[in-house]
């Protein structure tokens, strides 16, 4: 989030779409009232599903799965044509102004951004990448080298005059047709979301997994983040893009990089073709694109220097590049995620894996070939609560545990409560979380697992040699024989090496080997004074709901990020009523700044702009950096029953090349509308979590939430003769899933151009372990996902259903 | 007239002056007056599930593993006090109300159709000699271009965005430090 949840309360308006916040963040929904009751909030909600969420809203709209981008595109002309943007915002804060490239475009017809490079063609749609230097996804410079800028926003080249272009097509009819809202709803809509383009108006946006489980899933974000900075309303009390995550510390394992392409503090994976450190830092630390722009990531070699000398200690010398070669490099242009790993396995690449706390059986998308993938490991190790479906795959349904070789070792592990350390929230807050009771019998915390493990294969390799020891041998690995968190804890805050005083934050890095950090941005965590993560001082000293010293959050414990565009080039509060930070005549005060304490507000004339980490130093309306476009484009699905009205000739996102390796491989076929005519998406409930490994062994919610089941229309399950208690299967090209079904109004059938609509709803809790049993969604699920980020497509795919 | 709700719970309002029922109530009363929290160890947790980040307490009997009850944290900014239905049935994770808790190391023998209890040296002894031998087997000093990626082909790790920070930063490191780069979790997906 770029804001956090208390400050929700402080929204004139409340955007939710692409989340069911009400059921599955549930406690969000306190600071969502309280916006309601105090200020008279109103409550927008967008979704395919008449949620929980949905049945509290001021305005609810329909949606078809998969098409916000079309929504928001519309919201966007909106906007625009009605001049409702803060428009002193959007000069001073956004790249609107900025002159793009001559050779930058969009062909509307043939549905393509300039620079596309066509590798095949799928179903009559092609598919490829983007040349951006061919695109000319870049800015225009005059003679002098220096970036050209309309401050007017009239030039015809401008970010601010492309953007009114791109959007024009986005009516409220065509809206309408795509989506399936209704003109006047849509409208309605419009109509209270542009009221906060007025300076003392703020909209927050709450979003989780409906925006981006989606081949064009970061487009989503993107097409809101272009909403939110035309109407003003990023860096204010109020305001935002705000990610709700899924899991207790998804946030801070993403903080901590358990991702194939990156490093603690978001810092990249080094690939083949950085072969040495400096190679390393020239390319990834960013020069200012404008004079004066501060830049923050040109500190980039503080923080991986440090990072190294915090995994190689007293090895790590910058003779040798502070080990750097240690480091393991990815092949240039490969990707390692998810489904590429899941489809390597499923061809017999890995000998080994671990699972820690994660039960892909279950969770992982195309179910079915994910567990017949696992059958291909020598060996597996999984560490968790429970006998997961998972940790059990050798004898699921259906399979004779004799033909199975793999070999699985489970290991006990301790619950949340059973030991101590930080878990990092939605928010950024980084909260410690005190033991209460030892894990049951021989369990351990995984902290103690990790450290027994990595001993002893040390162990290993000191006795007997083996390849390439030396990154093992070399480790700075100096944890007791039980591993002491808060001092892990510590060397994630950062310390002077020689000294071994810790850092007081990131500011006090150095690229020399004389600082080791494990993660930049949590510098500051941990200084000399104490482990603030502990802090619960209830005290609201700025009015807005801050709590600056309840836990501690990340960045420098600043709550509100952006928070130096909530002031005009005066530094006054464009919400005098809410305000995070002001200009007091030699400092900036309130919320930690997020710009130089003392640095005069008119600096943001002279490129010192407001989005302190982006080499332009203002925010990316326009923005060259993904892989599928400046802009978002709306396309169907992959799966999709229509042609995409903007452009039929490209269906669905071309940028998906990765993705296309893998569709209608083994196990993974794409099914067409005719044999699946109905659009299905994938949810959760409230009383259960994620794969169901806990909560389907707790006997309480079991109670509340017995069974797997799938809404159905009420006019479908007509058709079909399908009653409420029926047993029903789903059906989609790669599985079948059977459930109990929920005939209901909440899915409600949508008129998409003409064409009746049907939309199939599941959770995806269930599996064949625990005290719960049943079916698992993700068998129809799809191995294909977003360019950008290859999140799978869960939701926006074809079933078809029948009585079981 | 019959037995109504409202009627029952008006009777029942004078069964607290014990009278009407014939039996004395008070020394019932007294002993249910003291909570039953009053000696247990009360200790500051945050909820595993979502990531709003509620804050919870947790009553353990000291000294024991017993956790006899588990509610919303009053102090806590965000939920103050409040939970969802998945926090307010946490109790029921500990392993003292749940008896299929995992407690010792399983392991699998390929083709066998069962676990067997071993103990965690044994098993982390043989899942390290896993590691070497699939990381020596499967490391590749120089890819197929010839430059030096010093990777460990062999080896995937999924998970996990239930460990807490501390362990996330120990797993990356072990993981790195091997070679892995095969290397993914939740927030992938």
């Amino acid at each position: 989030m770029t804001n956090h949840w208390i400050d929700i309360k402080n929204a004139d308006v409340i955007l939710i779409m692409g989340s069911n916040a009400a059921e599955n963040h549930p406690i969000s929904f306190k600071w969502v009232e309280k916006a309601r009751e105090e200020r008279g909030a109103k409550l927008i909600v967008v979704d395919p599903r008449f949620t929980r969420t949905a049945a509290k809203a001021d305005i609810y709209a329909p949606i078809r799965i998969g098409t916000d981008i079309a929504f928001v595109g519309g919201l966007i002309n909106y906007i625009l044509q009605t001049e409702s943007y803060n428009k002193e915002y959007v000069k001073l804060h956004t790249n609107a102004s900025w002159i793009v490239d001559d050779k930058f475009d969009f062909d509307p017809e043939e549905g393509v951004f300039s620079g596309f490079i066509k590798l095949g063609e799928f179903e009559g749609s092609a598919y490829g990448k983007y040349d951006k230097k061919k695109g000319g996804w870049t800015y225009k410079r005059d003679e002098n080298g220096e970036i050209m800028r309309d401050p007017t926003l009239q030039h015809p080249r401008c970010v601010f005059q492309l953007l009114k272009k791109h959007f024009s097509r986005y009516t409220p009819e065509v809206v309408e047709k795509i989506t399936g809202c209704p003109k006047e709803k849509f409208l309605e809509i419009a109509k209270v979301v542009a009221s906060t383009g007025r300076p003392d108006r703020v909209m927050t946006h709450m979003y989780a997994m409906g925006l981006t489980q989606h081949t064009y899933g970061t487009q989503n974000i993107r097409s809101f983040v272009i909403m939110q900075l035309l109407l003003g309303n990023i860096g204010l009390a109020g305001g935002g893009i705000n990610a709700l995550r899924g899991e207790s510390n998804v946030q801070g394992s993403t903080d901590m990089c358990l991702l194939f392409h990156i490093l603690p503090g978001y810092l990249k994976t080094p690939r083949e073709s950085q072969q040495t450190l400096q190679q390393y830092l020239d390319k990834y630390t960013p020069k200012p694109l404008i004079k004066g722009s501060v830049n923050y990531w040109k500190n980039y070699p503080k923080f991986i220097v440090s990072l190294l000398k915090a995994w190689w200690g007293e090895k790590a010398k910058k003779e040798n590049d502070f080990c750097y070669s240690y480091l393991p490099k990815l092949d240039d242009g490969e990707n390692y995620s998810h489904i590429v790993l899941f489809e390597k396995m499923f061809n017999g690449h890995f000998e080994g894996a671990f699972l820690w706390g994660q039960n892909a059986a279950v969770g992982g998308p195309n179910a079915n070939k994910e567990r017949k993938a696992l059958e291909k490991l020598k060996w597996m190790v999984c560490v968790d609560l429970f006998k997961t479906e998972t940790a059990e795959f050798w004898k699921r349904p259906g399979v004779n545990p004799s033909d199975i070789k793999t070999e699985v070792f489970l290991l006990p592990a301790a619950a949340s409560y059973e030991k101590q350390g930080t878990v990092t929230n939605s928010g950024r807050w980084c909260q410690w979380r005190w033991k209460a009771v030892n894990p049951p019998g021989e369990a351990k915390p995984d902290a103690d697992i990790i450290n027994m493990l990595f001993k002893k294969i040390r162990e290993l390799y000191e006795k007997e040699g083996g390849t390439f020891p030396d990154p093992i041998l070399d480790s700075y690995w100096p944890y007791g024989e039980e591993v002491n968190t808060e001092d892990v804890l510590a060397e994630i805050n950062g310390f002077d090496w020689k000294t071994r005083k810790r850092v007081a934050n990131f500011t006090k890095l150095k690229d020399d080997g004389s600082t080791a950090c494990g993660n930049w941005l949590y510098s500051g965590v941990f200084p000399e004074e104490g482990n603030l993560a502990k802090r619960r001082n209830t005290d609201d000293t700025t009015g807005i709901g801050l709590y600056p010293k309840f836990t501690w959050c990340w960045p420098l414990n600043r709550r509100i990020l952006y928070n130096r565009a909530s002031c005009d080039d005066k530094g006054r509060p464009w919400c005098p009523d809410r305000p995070v930070i002001w200009w007091d005549g030699s400092r900036w005060i309130g919320d930690v700044p997020d710009y130089g304490k003392t640095t005069p507000p008119d600096a943001v004339k002279r490129g010192v702009g407001a989005f302190i980490m982006l080499p332009e130093g203002v925010a990316r309306i326009w923005a060259p950096g993904l892989k599928d476009g400046p802009f978002p484009e709306f396309y169907e699905p992959l799966e999709s029953f229509t042609k995409n009205l903007l452009h039929p000739k490209q269906n669905f996102n071309p940028a998906i090349a990765l993705s296309m390796k893998f569709v209608n491989g083994p196990m993974n076929k794409k099914g067409s509308s005719s044999k699946f005519p109905y659009v299905a998406t994938t949810y959760r409930v409230c009383e259960h979590y994620q794969s169901g490994a806990l909560t389907r062994n707790i006997p309480y919610l079991v109670e509340m939430m017995p069974d797997m089941f799938i809404e159905i229309p009420v006019e479908l399950a007509k058709e079909k003769g399908i009653k409420n208690g029926d047993k029903v299967r789903v059906i989609s090209a790669r599985g079948t899933v059977e459930g109990i079904a929920v005939v209901t109004h909440r899915m409600m059938p949508l008129n998409v151009n003409g064409k009746k609509v049907y939309q199939i709803g599941m959770p995806w809790h269930w599996g064949y372990r625990g005290l719960s049993t049943g079916d698992s969604a993700n068998k129809a699920t799809p191995h294909w996902g977003d360019p950008n980020t290859m999140i799978p497509e869960y939701k926006g795919f074809l079933v078809d259903v029948e009585k079981a | 007239m019959g037995i109504t709700r409202r009627n029952f719970l008006k009777a029942a309002g004078v069964i607290t002056a014990g009278t009407a029922l014939g039996i004395d109530l008070k020394p019932a009363e007294a002993k249910a007056s003291e909570l039953k929290i009053t000696k247990a160890k009360e200790t500051k947790t945050i909820c595993p599930y979502c990531a709003v980040g509620c804050g919870m307490l947790v009553h353990s009997i000291p000294h024991t593993n017993k956790v006899i009850n588990l509610e919303g944290d009053p102090d806590h900014v965000i939920n103050r006090g409040a939970l969802c239905s998945k926090g307010t049935t946490l109790r029921q994770l500990a392993g003292s109300e749940n008896p299929r808790r995992l407690t010792k190391p399983l392991y699998r023998a390929p083709g066998s159709s069962e676990w067997r209890e071993v103990s965690w040296e044994w098993a982390i002894e043989q899942i390290a000699r896993r590691v070497k031998e699939t990381r020596d087997r499967t490391f590749i000093t120089r890819n197929k271009k010839g430059n030096v990626v010093n990777r460990c082909e062999g080896i995937a790790s999924l998970g996990s965005a239930a460990l807490d920070n501390e362990e996330c930063y120990l797993l990356v490191k072990m993981l790195r430090t091997l070679g892995i780069v095969y290397l993914e979790h939740q927030a992938r997906i």
